[in-house]
């Protein structure tokens, strides 16, 4: 996943930190903006998360963040990824468009939901990463069975 | 229940944690304790109209006003809090000019 930067805009400053991201773009909500490995993926209200890349001069227009200890990424795709995610996330993950992203729930944590071409990656806080890791393992041996049936 | 987040879009009444009365927005000014107490303490509890503060939790970190119908349950109106800060501030402002009950004598 590499390094995990907080981009919080100041006050006033959109346009300069839109200047300063090119070519990266603030992200709209729901949606990601990427530019080669680096992504930059909108997390809430006036934040997004610059995955995969060193944050640039960015300083003077937003909050930067380090928060690449705090978070664990887990990926999950295959054929039955999104049957599988749906027990434990509340979204209509079949409508969900390839590229967009989401901040959301997986049961009881909070998450940030990345659609791939392949699969789903879910982020998590890092303390949480074992009880993700369990309840995806539960969710998939459940409809492992069912399709047995 | 589904609520329609302005950021977000329409998400699971679980993503939002409950807060309580829009009330909470409008603190009174000064040291006006019949004021604070009811501001804290004192609540309607219309069959109707309502509008109450919610928090999107697992989903953008938003507050939000939602106007609903305690009756029919339907949602008619979702703002975010920052958003309606303009028209709120006004309301606090009216508020402190409005003469305070008792206490001012």
């Amino acid at each position: 996943m590499g390094p995990v930067t907080s981009v919080a805009p100041f006050a006033g400053q959109d346009g300069a930190l839109a200047a300063a991201l090119a070519p990266l773009a603030f992200p709209a909500p729901n949606s990601i903006s990427s530019d080669g490995a680096a992504r930059l993926v909108w997390t809430a209200r006036g934040q997004a998360f610059l995955i995969g890349a060193a944050p640039g001069d960015w300083g003077q227009f937003a909050a930067l963040t380090d928060q690449s200890d705090g978070w664990a990424c887990l990926t999950l795709s295959g054929s039955g990824a999104a049957e599988v995610l749906s027990r434990l996330v509340p979204l209509d993950l079949r409508a969900m468009a390839v590229g967009s992203g989401a901040r959301s729930s997986l049961g009881h944590m909070a998450m940030i939901l990345i659609r791939g071409a392949d699969g789903f990656e879910i982020m998590v806080f890092r303390s949480m990463a074992r009880t993700a890791w369990h309840e995806l393992e539960a969710a998939m041996k459940m409809r492992a069975a069912r399709q047995v049936c | 229940m589904r609520i329609t987040c302005p950021l977000c879009g329409p998400r699971d009444r679980r993503e939002f944690y409950y807060y309580g009365s829009e009330d909470y927005l409008t603190r009174p000014e000064g040291e006006d304790w019949d004021a604070i107490d009811a501001h804290l303490h004192l609540r309607d509890n219309p069959a109707g109209r309502t509008r109450d503060l919610w928090y999107h939790e697992m989903g953008c970190a938003s507050w939000v006003l939602i106007t609903r119908d305690t009756v029919s349950h339907q949602i008619s109106d979702v703002v975010l809090v920052g958003d309606a800060a303009a028209g709120i501030s006004a309301k606090m402002k009216s508020k402190a000019k409005a003469p305070a009950k008792g206490g001012a004598q």
